[in-house]
């Protein structure tokens, strides 16, 4: 590895997801190629579309990877989504986005303080939450029919675009910034690799451990939110488990991109080419019309054989 | 007595789902008006899947692992039995076995890969249940299948009915009201669970959960003792997915079911006192922290909409019930937080 990609913050796991995403356009292509005769793939218009789905799974990626790299894991996020979306056209009119967002922000505290002050496994407690939130949101649907149409400021971000750029696109890039600024500029973002590391360590340093943990919920629940505006707002309305296609994809792309799973280690820029990685093989796959159970087994496949080459833990010694 | 002491303390989170199980039970007994046999076999019918696929949960979390393809696991099998279990009792039997030896294999892989792959079980198998769904897809694109029916009808009724069908024997009395599905559940335990248990290898599960430093210094035999808790963990999600085929008499390749089939099997586990760093709890406690999630649901089908708890009555409130007692639940064993003298032993 020559210093300079490593000064650019490029590792292995980035350099092989970032080499297979460019495999993968250009197997594509060579299919479109000798079935259409067009290069349909690198057109501007198809990856501008494959990017504004991603940014989707991009900004759940984002917030899932800040629990990540503290060890812990958020199964709540499937219906924060959903609950955010649903909640807010719910509301309708100005306040539908700050409630989706005070959805975020009311799970995300919950979530820190079962994990930080009970230290109820976060597998577990969020796994409950997301039952709980699915139960709130039934009775909301059962109990009576809310409207449930994107309201004009989601639509605007979910759908639109400004010479052709998806707004979704670059309120990904804005949320991006600031995950990457919170890494690598605030003591917060310090904190989060160093209790993924050795959490009792920070705790003797005197970092408040509990606000870190805390914080990383709220920052991973209020993803999880906006991300559920941004995808009603593409479809035009929220339903029920709208979420439900954002959890194992989300993590998958934290991995992918070199995050490693038990926490402490892994590079922003590695989650936003898995989330990247996973919407392209998807979409290409379902050009070439892979019917979906050749999809499920490639996209299961992929993941395995790539954290082969770069996720493999140490031996164990003595 | 003393013993009797020393097993309490170290069964506690078992004996809590004994007893939480018992009062929902009793519950929902005594507000039945019908209440028999016929409705404990019903019921039975219910749990065992979901016991089944929770005990496939339960040993890569005795290891500190988690196994995100035992519903997924499950769901293949259950696609791949609904094309063999047909026929006359050759083929049908054929059909079993095939079933539990593909299980079992794919218990394997997951073991391979975990073992010399050296990947976290939790995203190897989150990668490989994302196999099993399409293999399950294409196995199966729609649902259906054609299992044969007296046999679907006999295996998951009681041993009476079994003995009526196949004109094996008539009424057995008392005897002959045990739920099958009850049969199966012990003797899967009695056959395959506490021979494993009492085993070196499986002991060695427990030990690498505890602390897999010092069981690898002891010169337990790692690698094995994890290759047979994930096998062992295929082929107990074999047995839910061939039960689950006995019992709807067809195959469905329904991705979300195997998802919440997963989610509930950590819910089991935890509710039935394994710990989720490994090291400790069993099948045993799964098993009941099964029941607890299903009677949770039963109780609902029996609230008295004129009742006191008549608020509680709409079914639509069940999720949120389930999902609030799985918090207090879990949160019941965080007293211990508040009572540490010293902060540090919490990170250990």
């Amino acid at each position: 590895m020559s210093s300079a990609t490593t000064r650019m913050g490029i590792d292995k796991p980035i350099l092989i997801a970032g080499a297979f995403v460019i495999v993968i356009l250009l197997v594509g292509s060579a299919y479109t190629l000798a079935t259409q005769g067009t290069l349909s793939f690198l057109s501007p218009t198809y990856l501008l579309q494959q990017l504004q789905i991603a940014s989707f799974l991009g900004i759940t990626a984002a917030g899932m990877m800040m629990v990540i790299l503290l060890g812990h894991i958020d199964l709540s996020v499937p219906w924060t989504l959903s609950a955010a979306a649903m909640l807010a056209t719910a509301v309708g009119g100005p306040a539908a986005v700050p409630v989706g967002l005070g959805v975020g922000l009311v799970v995300g505290l919950f979530n820190g303080l079962g994990v930080a002050y009970l230290r109820v496994p976060s597998m577990i407690f969020t796994l409950g939450v997301n039952t709980v939130l699915m139960g709130l949101m039934v009775i909301l649907t059962g109990g009576f029919a809310p409207q449930s149409a994107a309201t004009d400021l989601m639509l605007f971000f979910g759908r639109d675009r400004t010479f052709g750029i998806p707004h979704a696109v670059i309120l990904w890039i804005a949320v991006s910034v600031a995950i990457v600024f919170i890494l690598n500029r605030t003591p917060l973002g310090r904190y989060m690799y160093a209790i993924g590391n050795r959490e009792a360590a920070t705790y003797l340093s005197g970092v408040n451990t509990r606000l870190v943990i805390i914080c990383s919920f709220v920052i991973c629940s209020l993803c999880a939110a906006i991300a559920g505006l941004l995808l009603a707002g593409y479809s035009s309305r929220a339903f029920q488990a709208m979420g439900d296609e954002y959890l194992l994809p989300s993590i998958a792309a934290v991995v992918l991109g070199g995050t490693h799973i038990l926490g402490g280690r892994g590079k922003y820029l590695g989650t936003v080419i898995g989330a990247v990685l996973i919407v392209l093989l998807q979409s290409v796959l379902s050009v070439m019309q892979m019917p979906e159970a050749g999809r499920q087994i490639i996209y299961g496949a992929v993941i395995i054989l790539m954290l082969l080459v770069y996720g493999r833990g140490d031996k164990l010694r003595a | 007595m003393k013993t009797l002491r020393i097993y309490a303390t170290q069964n506690l989170g078992l004996l809590i789902a004994i007893a939480i199980f018992l009062v929902l039970y009793l519950i929902y007994a005594t507000q039945l008006s019908r209440f028999g046999m016929n409705v404990v076999l019903q019921n039975a019918n219910e749990v065992v899947p979901l016991a089944l696929v929770s005990m496939a949960q339960t040993v890569p979390v005795l290891l500190g692992g988690l196994d995100l393809s035992v519903g997924p696991l499950m769901t293949m099998i259950n696609c791949i039995a609904s094309e063999f279990l047909a026929g006359d009792i050759w083929s049908v039997l054929f059909g079993c076995v095939l079933c539990l030896v593909i299980g079992s294999a794919c218990g394997l892989l997951n073991g391979c890969i975990v073992v010399y792959g050296r990947i976290q079980p939790i995203i190897a198998t989150l990668a490989t249940g994302a196999i099993f769904i399409g293999v399950a897809l294409f196995v199966r694109p729609t649902p259906g299948g054609k299992v044969d029916g007296d046999l679907s009808w006999a295996l998951t009724n009681d041993i009476n009915e079994l003995g009526y069908t196949y004109g094996w024997w008539e009424d057995l009395g008392w005897f002959g009201l045990i739920p099958l599905p009850a049969v199966f559940l012990v003797l899967v335990v009695l056959l395959v669970w506490i021979p494993f248990r009492r085993s070196a290898t499986g002991r060695g599960c427990y030990a690498i959960g505890s602390a897999e430093g010092a069981a690898y210094m002891s010169g337990i035999a790692i690698n094995r003792s994890k290759l047979a808790a994930f096998t062992l963990a295929g082929f107990f999600a074999a047995c839910a997915g061939l039960y689950l085929t006995l019992l709807t008499g067809s195959g469905n390749a329904d991705a979300q079911q195997a998802g919440s089939y997963t989610l509930n099997s950590i819910a089991a586990v935890v509710i039935g006192g394994t710990s989720l760093f490994g090291g400790t709890g069993g099948c045993i406690g799964t098993i009941f922290g099964a029941m607890v999630i299903r009677a949770i649901s039963f109780i609902f089908r029996v609230i008295d909409e004129n009742s006191i708890f008549g608020f509680l009555a709409s079914p639509l409130l069940q999720s949120l019930v389930e999902g609030a007692i799985l918090l207090l639940a879990v949160s019941l064993g965080a007293a211990r937080v508040f009572r540490v003298r010293n902060r540090l032993t919490l990170f250990t």
